[in-house]
């Protein structure tokens, strides 16, 4: 098993104008028009659609415009599917709006995320989640959350490539699934050390509330 | 408390790091990841609040824009894609997997943990996928559901292994499987 390096975030390292923008006006704007985009059901209008947000990728330059399209890569399954199911049913027009529709909905919401810093989303989070405080849900705990998984990933994945090492040093057959037991342990053993040392520097009560 | 947090960003951490497994591809070309057993296993382990808790910490971080899915996937545009129905059934999944384990205590816990996962991680999330892919692919859900079949086997082999693992953990470590021990 060989475990693959996490990358730290998806915001492209280009800076564009975008990025200065405010991450609540360009969430906003992405559900209004993902909305909308469901709503057109012309091919061609489509097509200009598409053709527009590759412009946008296009703005900051080279670079941008690769990582953008590397991105839509994933889609290549669902439009090889969605492809030769209207070329069979003869309805080519539908096939391609279908498309041409996923391709722009999920290059918009690329484009937001390459352009919104990982700091400025979690201030978006702690604002949408602040009416959710009247249930019980206090937002420093969930930053505190999301803190404590972005930087346990890789100690988790460092830990496992290590138990996967030593299966490796002592059987000649594929660890498999059976590794996943002692991994889990591992973090449930880490979750242990974590609750304690959160405890000893005061717990959650020492968290100041904004 | 601090225990719980603890616990729900460790298994979403553990989610993340189940996805940098490579993929295993099935006999007819199907790869399967991971990644999905982490949700089934949140639910087994863990419990229906902490196990949904868990799973719903790990996508939020997701669209934030981390890349934690498998295959280095991540951002806003992975829940506007046509398989987001999958992603936003993934916390119902783990939560309905993590129920049945607490209230079923009549069998077996490998049985009741790998039913457990087939009607969460499988019927459920389904459920949700199948949705999803049919309003994005305007297709019905009979013709979606269609779709979904190739990864059903997946699954259910994910599904047994998530019994079998709950299991073993229960028999090596009792404490250690929450869904069946007292609130912490």
């Amino acid at each position: 098993m060989n475990w693959g390096d996490p990358m730290i975030s998806l915001t492209s390292p280009t800076k564009t104008k975008a990025h200065g923008w405010p991450a609540g006006a360009k969430l906003a704007a992405l559900c209004v028009s993902t909305v909308a985009l469901f709503y057109v059901q012309n091919a061609a209008i489509h097509a200009v659609i598409f053709v527009g947000i590759l412009t946008l990728y296009a703005l900051p330059g080279r670079a941008f415009f690769m990582a953008g399209l590397r991105a839509l890569r994933l889609l290549w399954p669902f439009i090889v599917v969605v492809a030769i199911w209207h070329l069979w049913t003869g309805e080519v027009a539908l096939g391609a709006a279908v498309i041409l529709r996923m391709m722009s909905a999920v290059a918009l919401a690329n484009l937001v995320t390459m352009t919104t810093l990982l700091s400025d989303m979690i201030d978006v989070v702690r604002t949408i989640t602040r009416p959710l405080t009247r249930f019980g849900l206090r937002p420093n705990i969930l930053e505190l959350a999301i803190a404590l998984v972005i930087r346990l990933t890789p100690v988790l994945v460092e830990k496992g490539s290590l138990l996967s090492q030593s299966w490796r040093a002592r059987s000649c057959r594929p660890s498999g699934w059976r590794i996943i037991l002692p991994f889990t342990v591992l973090a449930l053993d880490d979750a242990d050390q974590v609750a304690e040392a959160l405890r000893a520097r005061g717990g959650f009560d020492a968290l100041k509330e904004n | 408390m601090e225990k719980n947090v603890a616990l729900i960003a460790l298994f979403a951490a553990l989610i993340a790091a189940l996805g940098l497994i490579p993929k295993v591809t099935l006999g007819f070309g199907v790869p399967i990841t991971a990644q999905s057993l982490g949700v089934m296993l949140c639910g087994t382990i863990l419990g229906s609040k902490r196990g949904g808790l868990a799973v719903l910490l790990f996508l939020l971080i997701v669209a934030i824009g981390v890349p934690l899915l498998s295959g280095g996937r991540g951002g806003l545009g992975v829940f506007a894609s046509p398989s987001a129905g999958f992603l936003i059934g993934w916390p119902v999944a783990a939560f309905v997997t993590g129920l049945i384990v607490e209230k079923w205590r009549g069998a077996p816990l490998m049985i009741v943990a790998g039913i457990a996962s087939v009607i969460g991680g499988i019927v459920v999330m389904y459920a949700f996928g199948i949705v999803g892919m049919s309003i994005a692919l305007e297709k019905s859900l009979i013709e979606a559901a269609g779709l979904t079949t190739a990864f059903i086997p997946g699954d259910l082999l994910k599904a047994g292994i998530a019994g079998m693992l709950t299991a073993a953990l229960a028999k090596a470590r009792p404490a250690s499987v929450l869904s069946r021990a007292d609130a912490v």
